[in-house]
């Protein structure tokens, strides 16, 4: 029962993602849409994962601080651990579960009130494709708008340890900038936007999934919007793991 | 004109709809009555194909909806018009936007003539200086006439309107009912109506099916209702004690 569920739930989304990638019906009015998502997914998250990236490369470099203080381990090796950790894992990864629960969920909603309240039948009396209409600019805005707001992530994310090691005095600030200068390999950079291109992906079509299937009323809106957090983050964490052994092995 | 032969539709193998044939000629105010849950809105949305059919055939002017292909059935979506039971109108979205945005997306307009049909809708409907609202500015009333307004926008041939009256008061039903009914004439399009308002039965039935369990049940106009001996559209039609008092007084 629950394998047929399964496999039925996964048919579907692959015949959504078939409705989606077909040629607009008028290419303007599919960039005005994307403009708008562009803003209310991309650019409104901007506060956000600054603020957390700001405070957790922080908290890294004195977590790793805490933890490397051996004299045998020179100081510098935690601008290392720090730069890694955030460029490999935090911004990638992390941040990218956030957006799943602060982007997913909103799609997931927005989408499964446009359901109930029949404004996608509206669309599809129209002769509108709704499938490609709503969710095709929000998976283009996601995927080219998340890799710079996975680099604003880095950034910041490295600046927070800088931020640490100068005000909380956990190291010399030129050892940590000798660190995060040290031993870098740039082929990490294009790992952590390989997986923020998939992840996108998947945040945008399986919360539009949800949100495009709702039945019933507010309630199943607001249950398909958490299935929507739950199942992208699940399909974030399994991907990590396969594009890690992809791209890193 | 639209032609409906022997409709069947179901979910899950519990059939709603059960053979339902019947025409809907243009010019004429066509309703759908029946109690809640009789498969009117089933009804409704299988003709304009948002519901796929388990059996029968539809046919717009001769065109039949099962047989067309995907650009024939965008076409024919250009020639019609729908005002849902919610409005449906795009919450994003102005009230001038929504009225244009079917035109914005097929008809290949200018700007300036787009808001010219649109105001001339907006003004068809008794609405002016809402152009740059939005939807939750506007009261239940003014939402509905914004979706009429926006349903005969691209000028269809084919207008389809589900319960345009609830939520609505009887003075403000009435004004739609009107609408719709000047609209219909004045444009010659075929439409088709689901409502259980009475009032609206009596104001603007030229034609009226009466659907029950899914079945055709009788057909007829708004002078026939009045007259007819069929016991369940007399027990659906004369349910409230306000129709049974003005029934014995005629």
């Amino acid at each position: 029962m629950f394998l047929t569920e399964g496999i039925k739930s996964f048919g579907k989304y692959f015949i959504l993602l078939g409705k989606t990638f077909r040629k607009p019906e008028n290419w303007k009015e599919y960039r005005k849409a994307l403009a708008r998502d562009l803003e209310r997914l991309g650019l409104n998250s901007i506060g956000i994962v600054s603020i957390i990236s700001l405070f957790v490369g922080a908290v890294v470099t004195i977590q790793t601080a805490y933890n490397l203080d051996d004299p045998l381990v020179p100081d510098y090796y935690i601008g290392i651990a720090t730069r890694e950790s955030i460029i490999l894992e935090f911004s990638p990864t992390i941040i990218c579960l956030i957006l799943s629960g602060k982007v997913g969920s909103n799609i997931a909603s927005t989408l499964g009130s446009m359901r109930v309240s029949e404004q996608i039948d509206a669309l599809e009396v129209m002769g509108v494709n709704p499938a490609a209409y709503l969710i095709m600019p929000k998976i283009i805005a996601m995927v080219f708008f998340n890799p710079l707001l996975i680099t604003i992530s880095m950034f910041l994310g490295i600046l927070g340890g800088y931020f640490a090691a100068e005000f909380a005095g956990v190291l010399a600030p030129v050892d940590y900038l000798q660190g995060i200068q040290s031993s870098f390999n740039p082929f990490f950079i294009t790992y952590a936007l390989i997986k923020t291109v998939v992840f996108s992906f998947i945040i945008v079509t399986v919360s539009a999934y949800y949100g495009f299937y709702v039945k019933g009323g507010a309630i199943e809106v607001g249950i398909n919007a958490t299935k929507a957090v739950v199942s992208s983050s699940i399909a974030i964490i399994v991907a990590n793991y396969i594009l890690t052994q992809i791209l890193l092995v | 004109m639209i032609e409906v032969k022997n409709l069947h539709k179901g979910f899950g193998g519990e059939p709603v709809l059960k053979g339902i044939s019947t025409q809907f000629k243009n010019g004429k105010t066509n309703l759908i009555i029946g109690q809640s849950g009789s498969g009117k809105t089933v009804f409704l949305k299988s003709l304009v194909g948002l519901h796929q059919i388990d059996q029968g055939e539809i046919y717009y002017d001769g065109r039949r909806l099962g047989e067309m292909d995907d650009d024939e059935r965008k076409a024919l979506r250009t020639e019609m018009g729908m005002v849902f039971q919610g409005n449906a109108l795009f919450d994003s979205l102005t009230i001038e936007e929504n009225v244009v945005f079917a035109l914005s997306m097929f008809s290949g307009m200018t700007k300036e003539e787009m808001l010219d049909r649109a105001n001339f809708c907006l003004k068809r409907v008794n609405l002016e200086n809402v152009n740059k609202k939005f939807p939750a500015e506007l009261s239940g009333g003014m939402q509905k006439r914004v979706a009429l307004a926006r349903a005969i926008a691209f000028k269809p041939k084919y207008l389809f309107c589900d319960e345009p009256n609830s939520g609505l008061d009887p003075k403000t039903a009435i004004v739609i009912d009107n609408l719709i009914r000047e609209i219909t004439q004045e444009f010659d399009i075929t439409t088709v109506i689901n409502t259980h308002d009475m009032n609206s039965v009596m104001e603007i039935g030229d034609h009226i099916i009466y659907i029950k369990y899914g079945i055709k049940e009788w057909e007829g106009t708004s002078e026939d209702i009045l007259n007819t001996d069929n016991e369940s559209i007399n027990d659906f039609v004369y349910s409230s004690e306000l129709f049974r008092k003005i029934k014995t007084k005629l």
